[in-house]
């Protein structure tokens, strides 16, 4: 096990270190300069060589990653061109609002994915699986920023049940957790049902059956709770998704998390806080990647031997 | 039903995307007294918040979405299958390289990536089509090594490299036909969610710029005005939604037809 902790979690460095530098490379050489963003287009060039320096933005782009690099190990991220704060202060504001969104966005996904997942693989060609299946289209199918709108639409100006915006309270979490939900439970609940037909295809099943359990304990107990197992994997996989649609999502409901932050980074070119975020993001992502893959590989000792990658 | 509709749908699609820019359509004529005027019999969805006819703008939005969605889904299929099977069949240190690289592209949301990319390089439909492009390609690219991976000790590939074939013949002539089948319906999966994604980058501000016309700056645009004009929204939106419900249909058959997931299983 110990083994395999160690090869996982190299080859996790070499990848976060891949991304910090892709992260730093991409803003740092593609066109665009920070520098007229804070002048304007007429300052005069002793003033635009002066806080070329001042940002060391003159310096060779290998010195600047260095830079980067060690200030890094002392979340030292810079400050923020554009509220002139230290970016490593604006970031964790913004992370409670982030983080309560996606699991919110998560229990609503297992809210809708379980019960459909296993109704479908149960009534497997019935209507329900019909249903259930073409819900699961219609999921993937429907973007966040159409579906968010439709939703304030209906439930805030219409009924009112619901704040039309912003993070106060628990009615405003509401629909952007329905919104960022939506799609990966669509995700999941296909990957439920195929994962419990496979396991209800096993011979352990036809035993607990033959042993006379109850239909409710085989499907419940012996069943679902073997197909969890890969659902689990696939969820971490699916964090891709949450996190990326939450950056849409946070931008259509005005949530203030780290989305909302990315994008209005982007918008004021606010490069220090677009690296931040995108690094935020990414590793949040590569670190639930590792979490989950050793907790596969706790749970189940033959991937601990087999998949060493 | 389930294979009609949907071709019916991506046909109209294609006919708005090809015919629309020889129609006789206004999509950036404003007539002022018809401000978020509703769907009528003269104009079937109404008008815009600037008296813009909706009608026309979603044809040119097919159009829009259309060309990143050929244009996006092309270059990436192709890059990402050519680096991904030259990978898997030369191995060593090239691999190494290869896989890491697909690691790290991997490690970002890949929308994600393609809102910073945008964001960078400025608006404008040839910069949505190279930011999806530089994010789509890893996909294919991982596909193709794998299947290139199981394939590679075949007796007609052995046989191949015995002859002192080279190497770029070999994936050419000898793996690239046999791993098509999952690449294509890899594709035609990835349509759909470069459509999504070319909507996202609208919506967003960073694709397609006004006055030019997209399904996601027309619903960004809409959404300012939902409670007294709905349709602003609801027009592109359920455009939006059949042609990538349409594509998701059709995907799922064309990988029964294909029978991809028995050969991935092999």
């Amino acid at each position: 096990m110990l083994r395999y902790i160690l090869s996982r979690l190299a080859s996790a460095l070499i990848v976060i270190f891949g991304v910090i530098c892709l992260v730093f490379l991409l803003i740092h050489l593609v066109p665009g300069n920070p520098v007229d963003m804070m002048l304007g287009e007429s300052a005069r060039p002793a003033d635009r060589a002066a806080l070329t320096a001042a940002l060391g933005l003159d310096k060779p782009i290998l010195v600047q990653l260095g830079h980067y690099l060690v200030g890094l190990t002392h979340l030292d991220l810079g400050t923020s061109l554009y509220t002139r704060r230290p970016v490593i202060d604006v970031l964790l504001e913004r992370i409670p609002a982030s983080a309560e969104l996606a699991l919110a966005g998560m229990l609503v996904a297992l809210l809708i994915a379980v019960p459909l997942g296993v109704i479908a693989a149960v009534r497997k060609d019935s209507a329900w699986d019909q249903g259930a299946m073409t819900f699961s289209l219609l999921g993937v199918s429907i973007p966040n920023f159409w579906m968010g709108p439709v939703l304030i639409l209906v439930f805030s100006l219409w009924l009112g049940w619901f704040p039309v915006s912003g993070r106060d309270g628990f009615g405003s979490l509401v629909l952007p957790a329905i919104t960022l939900g939506t799609a990966l439970a669509a995700v999941l609940s296909r990957m439920i049902r195929s994962t419990l037909l496979e396991v209800l295809g096993e011979d352990y099943i036809r035993t607990a059956r033959a042993k006379g359990l109850h239909e409710r304990t085989v499907i419940l107990k012996h069943g679902l709770r073997n197909a969890l197992l890969p659902t689990i994997t696939l969820l971490g996989l699916q964090l891709g998704t949450l996190l990326g649609g939450a950056v849409i999502t946070e931008t259509v409901f005005s949530w203030p998390g780290v989305g909302k932050l990315t994008i209005d980074a982007i918008l004021r070119r606010d490069y220090p806080v677009v690296q931040a975020c995108m690094l935020l993001i990414s590793l949040s992502y590569v670190g639930v990647n590792i979490i989950t893959d050793l907790v596969y590989a706790w749970v189940d000792p033959r991937v601990r031997v087999g998949r060493g990658r | 039903m389930r294979v009609v509709m949907p071709i019916i749908i991506l046909v109209i699609w294609l006919l708005m995307a090809v015919l629309g820019p020889w129609l006789p359509l206004h999509p950036e004529h404003i007539a002022l007294e018809h401000i978020l005027a509703g769907p009528s019999v003269h104009q079937w969805l109404g008008y815009d918040d600037l008296g813009r006819s909706i009608c026309s703008r979603l044809v040119i939005g097919a159009s829009t979405s259309f060309q990143v969605a050929l244009w996006v889904v092309l270059v990436s299929a192709s890059f990402g299958s050519f680096i991904g099977a030259i990978s898997g069949f030369v191995g060593g240190i090239v691999d190494l390289v290869v896989v890491r690289i697909i690691d790290i592209f991997l490690a970002f949301p890949g929308i994600l990536l393609a809102i910073a990319l945008s964001g960078i390089m400025g608006p404008g439909i040839g910069n949505v089509v190279v930011a999806l492009s530089i994010v789509g390609w890893v996909g294919y690219a991982r596909l193709a090594r794998a299947q290139v991976l199981s394939l590679k000790h075949r007796e007609h590939v052995v046989a191949a490299v015995s002859l002192g074939t080279r190497p770029i013949t070999i994936v050419w002539r000898h793996l690239l036909p046999l791993i098509a089948a999952p690449l294509i319906v890899e594709a035609s999966f990835g349509i759909a969610g470069v459509v999504i994604a070319e909507a996202s980058l609208s919506f967003l501000g960073l694709g397609v710029q006004p006055p030019a016309a997209s399904w996601g700056n027309m619903i960004r645009d809409g959404a300012r005005y939902m409670l007294v004009a709905p349709h602003l929204v609801l027009a592109p939106g359920l455009a939006l939604m059949l042609v990538v419900l349409s594509v998701n249909l059709l995907g799922d058959r064309l990988r029964d037809r294909l029978d991809v997931r028995a050969r991935l299983h092999d």
